[in-house]
């Protein structure tokens, strides 16, 4: 069995490091992964804003939208629902988009597909 | 725990039953005493029979078990004598105090008290009369300590003062200390 | 220098509380226990403490709001009885897991139903588990001299648990004794500062308190609060040899003319006091009664209760509580020195008397009962029965 021994722990269950849920890979949860079409994306941070996982990397210098983190995104699906470019090429709510669809920014593929 | 005297005491709620029992247990620190002084809780409302409890030692109290046989028994308010067996468990030579207009016998009689001796005052008359109010606790600690002797009318008188200074008006203070006084002077008792 | 107050257990447990000046006061009012809490929100409100009073709505928060205050790198205190405890049980736990060094007035009633506000041991069993170190008091004076070591014991780095300091509801609670009520600065410099080792609010060092664990850590935790029960009552026996200063010896228990004994009673809190009565009515008439009052419940001090009571023909175990369901119905403390004695070689005839409960009143004359079977048992060594309910009307 691996693991610290009761000796070695903080006592109280505390956890000194900072941070350190970065550590925790929680990228394997996902069913599904976002796909980012660069050419269409304004840098508006709605995804970065919204996503529950911090799981959107930004440059703060170029103040651009770089990628997703993919150790940690669970593949919620909140960045393609919130994003105002995937709003404008929806005609109604809730219709439904081919995940191909050039227009997209972020599109949704099944974990295991090759895609991108 | 030779000198361990037992005191129960009888009156309703807002009467004032449990300051009184609090105020005897200062004037025993005031002389290095040791005492005990706590109520019986039931149901509590203005109005309803209340006991208290004090117990007095030259040495520490350890017990912490009720009283069960008190020395002495003191009634604020004479109704309680037809609705409460005041006198259960008096010891044989024990005094009951009563606040009432009868007379020790006629007490006796009227409770069927055989043994203990009986002293009465009319306290609820002295308060009205002195204080304005119907509160019978200082009149009746006037009437305790002349009747058991265990205190000096003096010592009490002054934790008396003390107790009320700051709470009520001074005038009131005197009022009270007159209530008081003039208990200790009326209170008669039957001979032992 | 100290002054004498004509004070209730509770007002004395106040003032301890008053002298100490927590950072945070988190808690609800229940009788017995609310004149304390009562009494030190007066003392907030007239300024004579810098204590932030959490007026919580339930004790369910109270200990919560402890908890919290007490991992961001609080000195955090409370009280509470009965029911009020059982409604904070799960916070109870996390407060002993977390390491967090609350001191909690425990005054002790008996758990509803029925609904019954008068003195009983069945809460703070009800917490035996909890890791919590748990203090017995015979009197007002002893719980105020408790709360004020309790600060001591919780905080002692090699400890650091939560600390309950009980004393019977109504009996002692209410009751209006002369307290000795030592020096505000003396109480102070003996309790000092607290410096919490692992604060929250030390923003240079970012941390988490309350995990999750499972089954691959949480193992390893209990494990911790076990050792660290363990240095409790080394630690507790140095806090009471400084707390000598004050004119007072403690122990983990006490042991009354038990030396010379052959029989003796074992009970805690008030009752105590009653049975010390008896005790010394018994030596006059030559009998050779003994009493050990226990002090600290937990943790349990088998080994020396062992080394104590060895000597003994016979012992009665007073319970002021059930387990119901347990081994014969018996009491806790009965189930737990029997253990005791029994893990340490010392086989005696013992026996357990369940009485009080629900306030129901001990006089001495029952007491005085349980030791004339003692000394019938110490005589022909048979038990009549191994569990009995003292007072109950059959």
């Amino acid at each position: 069995m691996t693991g610290k021994g009761w000796r070695e722990l903080p006592s109280g269950g505390v956890i000194l490091e900072a941070g350190n849920s970065v550590d925790y890979i929680t990228g394997d949860w996902r069913a599904f992964r976002p796909v980012w079409g660069t050419a269409e994306c304004t840098h508006c941070f709605q995804c970065w804003l919204f996503c529950p996982d911090s799981s959107i990397l930004v440059d703060p210098v170029t103040e651009r939208m770089t990628g997703f983190d993919l150790d940690h995104c669970k593949g919620c699906g909140i960045c393609a629902a919130v994003c105002p470019v995937n709003a404008k090429v929806r005609r109604h709510a809730g219709e439904d988009l081919a995940q191909d669809d050039p227009r997209l920014c972020i599109t949704l593929v099944e974990e295991g597909r090759i895609g991108g | 725990m030779s000198d361990l005297i037992e005191i129960r005491w009888h009156g309703r709620g807002g009467q004032g039953v449990v300051t009184a029992s609090k105020l005897l247990a200062e004037t025993a620190m005031g002389r290095g005493h040791y005492f005990q002084a706590f109520p019986d809780y039931g149901p509590e409302r203005m109005g309803a029979p209340i006991r208290a409890f004090t117990r007095l030692s030259s040495q520490p109290i350890t017990l912490h078990s009720q009283v069960e046989e008190p020395d002495i028994v003191v009634v604020l308010d004479p109704t309680l004598l037809a609705t409460v067996s005041v006198a259960d468990g008096l010891k044989d030579k024990g005094i009951l105090l009563v606040n009432t207009t009868r007379a020790p016998a006629e007490v006796r009689r009227a409770i069927g008290l055989a043994g203990g001796r009986v002293c009465t005052v009319d306290a609820s008359h002295i308060a009205i009369e002195e204080i304005g109010r119907e509160i019978t606790n200082t009149p009746m600690l006037g009437a305790f300590a002349q009747a058991t002797h265990l205190f000096d009318i003096e010592e009490v008188a002054a934790e008396l003062r003390t107790w009320f200074s700051g709470k009520i008006k001074p005038d009131l203070i005197e009022a009270n200390i007159r209530a008081f006084r003039r208990a200790a002077q009326e209170v008669q008792g039957e001979d032992l | 220098m100290s002054t004498f107050e004509a004070l209730s257990g509770n007002e004395a447990v106040a003032t301890a509380m008053r002298q100490i000046n927590p950072d945070v006061m988190a808690a609800y009012p229940i009788t017995p226990q609310t004149s304390t809490i009562q009494r030190f929100a007066d003392f907030c409100a007239d300024g004579l403490v810098d204590t932030e009073y959490v007026t919580v709505e339930s004790e369910h928060s109270a200990m919560s709001a402890c908890v919290g205050a007490s991992a961001a790198g609080s000195r955090v205190m409370t009280a509470t009885s009965a029911n009020g405890l059982a409604l904070m049980w799960e916070v109870l736990y996390i407060a002993a897991s977390n390491r967090c060094p609350i001191v909690m007035s425990l005054v002790n009633r008996a758990l509803s139903g029925p609904i019954n506000i008068h003195c009983d041991h069945a809460d703070v069993m009800g917490m035996r588990d909890s890791g919590w170190i748990i203090l017995m008091s015979e009197n007002g004076q002893e719980a105020y001299d408790n709360l004020i070591q309790a600060v001591r014991i919780a905080e002692h780095p090699d400890v650091l648990l939560p600390v309950a300091v009980c004393q019977d509801g109504f009996i002692t609670s209410h009751s209006i004794e002369r307290i000795e009520i030592y020096d505000d600065a003396q109480v102070k410099a003996f309790v000092g500062t607290y410096q919490p080792r692992w604060p929250l609010l030390d923003l240079d060092a970012p941390k988490t308190h309350g995990a999750v664990g499972f089954s691959d850590y949480y193992y390893e935790h209990k494990r911790q609060q076990v050792e660290a029960i363990a240095q409790a009552p080394r630690v507790i026996l140095e806090v009471a040899e400084e707390f000598q200063s004050f004119g007072r010896d403690y122990g983990l228990f006490e042991s009354y003319r038990l030396e010379d004994a052959t029989v003796a009673v074992v009970v805690a809190n008030s009752t105590a006091g009653t049975a010390r009565v008896v005790v010394d009515r018994l030596r006059e008439e030559g009998r050779k009664a003994g009493l050990l009052k226990l002090r600290v419940f937990r943790p349990f001090p088998a080994r020396e209760l062992a080394d104590a009571l060895g000597h003994l023909e016979a012992v009665a175990v007073m319970d002021r509580s059930v387990s119901i369901g347990a081994m014969q119905n018996a009491g806790p403390l009965f189930l737990e020195l029997v253990a005791a004695l029994t893990l340490h070689g010392v086989r005696l005839p013992m026996v357990d008397y369940v009485f009080g409960l629900g306030g129901r009143d001990i006089v001495p004359r029952e007491i005085e009962g349980v030791y004339r079977e003692l000394f019938q048992m110490a005589e022909t060594g048979q038990v009549r029965q191994a569990v009995s309910y003292l007072g109950v009307r059959e």
